[in-house]
């Protein structure tokens, strides 16, 4: 066993040299020659028939090369694909542009492609649209009731699917419950807001056949399969590259119209066209997150043992489905067991139609919300019981020697040990000792609430039988004949730091420096196969890939040696890059040698194949499930509000760590999304489908100063699933810390009488709420 | 449309170009100069993507005309430091991983160097006030910060 040098490390990353000098290559800095640029007129309507339009004077407008509309391309550009797969889901075809009727705000209508970016947005004005508006509903409950507005006449009840989950007895466990804790929740939309918009880039040859498409995408390789449909080009004359990416959040982890319409335009103007989306257009025209509304009830004992949970949900999925869009809602289904031994349990979800943009994966996608469920509900049971919140939760857990734990919902939880993450976190926090202070606030008049959160999570997506488009990924190693190693990852990080983490586990492996390794992802003609970066996946299953290739081409490297050195490979140790003979460490031969020797291929071993490059395609047997317990002290003024974090621990296990920095990083970010949630964030539509938080100017995103200091710790239990024991860690911090913040405001309330707030916490809201218990209180005391 | 002449000094070169009068400031250093460090992320003043110094003074880019930039000094990211001699903020956001995605870092660096110019020895609290107009959606800012101190201690110590 060579000793680890690297892998564990706070190795800084490779790829930050050429951002921090502004020299790496965002879609929009990719400059081709050439070029004409295409702007997108959008729907202003939610829901409205296209009676008439008229585009000549944009046509004739200087510089103005060709305007598209939605019914000239119906027929040449294939429909906008979903790939979660459902027996009851009803999919209505969405046009790369809208054909006859337009579904929400935002929709494409015209697309207009000039010789430079003005030009086209100044022709978007001289396009005339003659609009029916037709009844909207931008409300998913409303959306359910009769009579409701039916947005496709095929389905007018406006049901997109339907998905059940029940296991265990619950009839039972609620006719034995002792009590019955109700609670209805609001999980609402969010803007996922990538800082890099999204773009996209294509370029045609006709005299090679072949369609390239730069686009800041997280899957690279699916969406080269479903342009090849779309567009219907064989698939091996199409290349997508996914060059610099600025975010992703789940927002980039799809296939979008705009994909197939600036492909389909370059094909048909034999020239490259690019579009850059504007952030209005992004807060319109690009997925949402969340959107359910939800009803839990939950059957406990008086000890606080949970027999049983039931959640109906409705989920709003806006007009039309995007690519995974129907099984994010599932997910909350499977993950509602939480941190716990439920043995009966049940979810409904009802997928409505709604005229607004589609939901789809954002950070957590379907995790959070059932994170947020059973971390609500359980402290809404410990309220009711007045049992302490860490008392419940120890309670229910399952203990480490029952992992493999298997829950109601029927997934295989591969390892956990739930106590330790959280004694780590009530000992950080001085738990305690908060408490006491919470006691003599209250005397003074000030709220204090702490709130917790024990979130476990499903990651490191996944076994292919249980996604939607493969859950494989690839990975390939190749020693050059110089020595240089290049490695290739079908995984496509966007921020996330895999040029470095995966170097690391390589430069480990081969014992050679780390400059000497260069990652490369994101272009399908170079990475031969690929699923892409989400679902806390790329290190869990890419980084085994490239692990297992490393391997393979260390055992080639080997044969080639005791080639060489005339010796038996068995009888040969590896290192600092060099293989030599047991004993005899003068006789031996560098990685770098053998490489060399492999591609001159003079003197291999008989049979060998030259080269010394492999490929290792890793397929996981089993998700994993990191765990973690979040504290957030709060205090609350009543008179304003607001809402003060007083200190914020985290303590996460993501298994095996291959870069503490890095791992940090993923947990502060997804933290910061977590509390952008709960304090902060809200899509907002009108009665009407208008979008009223359309810019950065109306939709709050957290800025530094609405940030606590973090403190962070971890607790290691590696997974069994793959060889390298590492979980994933991209959404931890986003699942598991929105819970925590609202169980403390609500703890911090609970003196007024409050049980519950839904998101956002916003200083009005907590002020109402406040006023509104106090003077109930005035009037019952009167 | 009517062209304008406009010359100005970018990292310490002269420029000199016929102009629409409504192209913005950063169109014009992305597309006709080439510096595409300089990013977009909102059009409207708010991420701070586009943060540039003009005339010594940290400004959105997306939301001035080239011609108001007439005759100034601009300073964007492919000025501030060179690949053997980073600049201290440069280097801070390396050491303290203070970006990912790598998007909103350039202007972030330029905000954070107007930042130091005016409070050579922040507190935490001054630099998360003082990054107010740039957005991170990444990091969290908490890097961010530690990366901002630790340029502020590097200059200090260099003075
Ligand atoms: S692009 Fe200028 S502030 Fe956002
Ligand atoms: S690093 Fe991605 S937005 Fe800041």
């Amino acid at each position: 066993m060579p000793i680890s040098k690297l892998v564990g490390a706070r190795v800084k990353r490779r790829e930050d040299p050429r951002l921090i000098r502004g020299l790496a290559h965002y879609v929009d800095d990719i400059q081709l020659p050439n070029v004409l640029h295409a702007a997108i007129l959008r729907s202003p309507y939610a829901h409205a028939r296209i009676r008439a339009m008229r585009t000549d004077q944009a046509r004739r407008h200087p510089g103005v090369v060709a305007v598209v509309t939605g019914n000239e391309i119906r027929d040449q550009v294939g429909c906008v694909p979903v790939a979660s797969q459902n027996p009851t889901l009803r999919v209505p075809k969405r046009y790369v542009l809208a054909v006859d009727k337009v579904c929400f705000v935002g929709e494409g209508v015209v697309v207009v492609v000039a010789e430079d970016r003005y030009a086209a947005r100044d022709a978007l004005d001289l396009i005339e649209v003659d609009y029916e508006p037709l009844p909207v509903v931008s409300d998913p409950e409303k959306a359910l009731a009769s009579g409701a507005p039916v947005i496709h006449p095929e389905w007018p009840d406006n049901v997109a699917f339907r998905f059940d989950l029940k296991q265990g007895n619950l009839a039972k466990a609620f006719k034995e419950a002792e009590r019955v804790v109700k609670q209805r929740l609001i999980h609402q939309r969010l803007a996922p807001i990538a800082i890099e918009p999204r773009g996209v880039l294509a370029r045609y040859l006709p005299g090679e056949d072949e369609l390239t498409l730069w686009s800041s995408t997280q899957i690279p390789h699916i969406l080269k399969t479903q342009l090849s449909v779309m567009l219907k080009l064989p698939e091996n004359r199409v290349r997508v590259i996914a060059p610099e990416v600025g975010g992703g959040f789940g927002s980039k982890l799809n296939v979008y119209a705009e994909e197939g319409l600036i492909g389909h335009l370059a094909i048909k103007l034999k020239r490259p066209v690019k579009w850059i989306e504007g952030r209005r257009e992004n807060m319109q025209g690009t997925i949402h997150g969340r959107g359910q509304v939800g009803e839990v009830e939950v059957a406990v004992k008086k000890d606080g043992t949970i027999l049983g949970l039931q959640y109906r949900v409705i989920a709003d999925i806006g007009a039309y489905h995007q690519l995974l869009t129907p099984g994010i809602p599932p997910l909350t289904g499977l993950m509602l067991s939480g941190a716990y031994k439920i043995p009966a349990l049940a979810i409904e979800v009802t997928g409505v139609f709604t005229n607004k943009v589609a939901t789809d994966a954002y950070r957590g996608a379907g995790r959070p919300e059932a994170t947020y469920v059973i971390e609500r509900i359980i402290d809404r049971v410990a309220q009711e019981l007045a049992i302490d919140p860490v008392k419940i939760r120890q309670k229910n857990f399952p203990r480490p020697k029952e992992f493999p734990f298997k829950t109601a919902t029927g997934l295989i939880y591969d390892s956990g040990n739930y106590q330790g993450a959280l004694n780590k976190a009530l000992r950080l926090s001085g738990y305690q000792g908060w408490r006491g202070e919470q006691r003599k606030l209250r005397e003074k008049g000030r709220y204090l609430g702490i709130g917790l959160s024990t979130y476990v999570e499903i990651c490191g997506m996944g076994p292919s039988a249980a996604m939607p488009a493969g859950g494989w990924e690839s990975g390939t190693v190749r020693v050059e004949p110089t020595g240089k190693v290049t490695v290739l990852t079908g995984v496509s990080p966007h921020g996330q730091g895999q040029e470095t983490s995966f170097a690391q586990i390589v430069a480990d492996e081969f014992g050679v420096p780390l400059d000497d390794i260069h990652v490369i992802h994101g272009d399908t003609a170079v990475v031969p196969s690929g699923i892409g970066t989400f679902g806390s996946r790329a290190t869990a299953v890419g980084g085994t890939a490239v692990f297992q290739a490393a391997q393979k081409v260390k055992e080639k490297a080997r044969e080639i040696a005791a080639h060489l050195l005339e010796s038996d490979p068995e009888d040969l140790v590896f290192s600092e890059s060099r293989f030599s003979v047991k004993g005899v460490p003068k006789k031996g031969v560098s990685l770098q040698e053998i490489a060399l020797e492999a591609h001159l291929a003079r003197n291999l071993p008989k049979k060998m194949e030259p080269g010394l490059t492999a490929t290792s395609v890793f397929e996981p047997a089993n998700f994993t499930f990191p765990f973690g317990a979040h504290i957030c002290i709060v205090e609350v003024d009543p008179e304003t509000g607001r809402i003060e974090i007083r200190k914020y621990v985290a303590v996460d296990d993501c298994g095996k760590v291959i870069n503490p920095l890095l791992v940090d990083g993923q947990i502060h970010g997804g933290i910061a999304q977590g509390l952008g949630q709960a304090l902060l964030e809200e899509v907002v539509y009108d009665e009407e489908g208008q979008l009223l938080t359309g810019s950065l100017m109306d939709y709050a995103l957290p800025k530094a100063e609405d940030l606590p200091r973090l403190e962070l710790a971890r607790t290691e239990t590696p997974t069994p699933v793959n060889p390298l024991g590492v979980k994933g860690v991209g959404e931890a911090g986003t699942i598991g810390s929105t819970p925590a913040i609202v169980n403390a405001v609500v703890d911090a309330l609970a003196p007024f009488g409050v049980t519950h707030v839904d998101m956002p916490l916003k200083p009005e809201k907590i002020w109402r709420l406040c006023r509104e218990k106090k003077e109930r209180r005035a009037e019952g005391a009167g | 449309m009517p062209q304008k002449r406009v010359s100005l000094r970018i990292n310490g070169r002269d420029y000199t170009h016929e102009v629409e009068p409504r192209l913005l400031l950063v169109h014009y250093l992305r597309d006709m100069i080439g510096l595409t460090g300089t990013h977009i992320g909102c059009e409207t003043s708010i991420c701070g993507a586009c943060t540039v110094m003009l005339n010594g003074e940290a400004i959105k880019s997306c939301t001035v005309l080239t011609v108001q930039a007439d005759g100034g000094e601009v300073l964007t990211i492919e000025g501030l430091g060179r690949a053997e001699e980073l600049h201290p903020l440069q280097e801070g956001f390396w050491e303290c991983h203070g970006l990912q995605c790598g998007y909103c870092t350039p202007g972030m660096i330029l905000a954070a160097y107007q930042l130091l110019l005016r409070h050579p020895d922040p507190t935490e609290e001054e630099i998360r006030r003082g990054l107010d107009g740039n957005l991170c959606r990444c990091t969290g800012y908490q890097h961010i910060v530690d990366a901002v101190q630790y340029a502020a201690r590097k200059m200090r110590e260099s003075k």
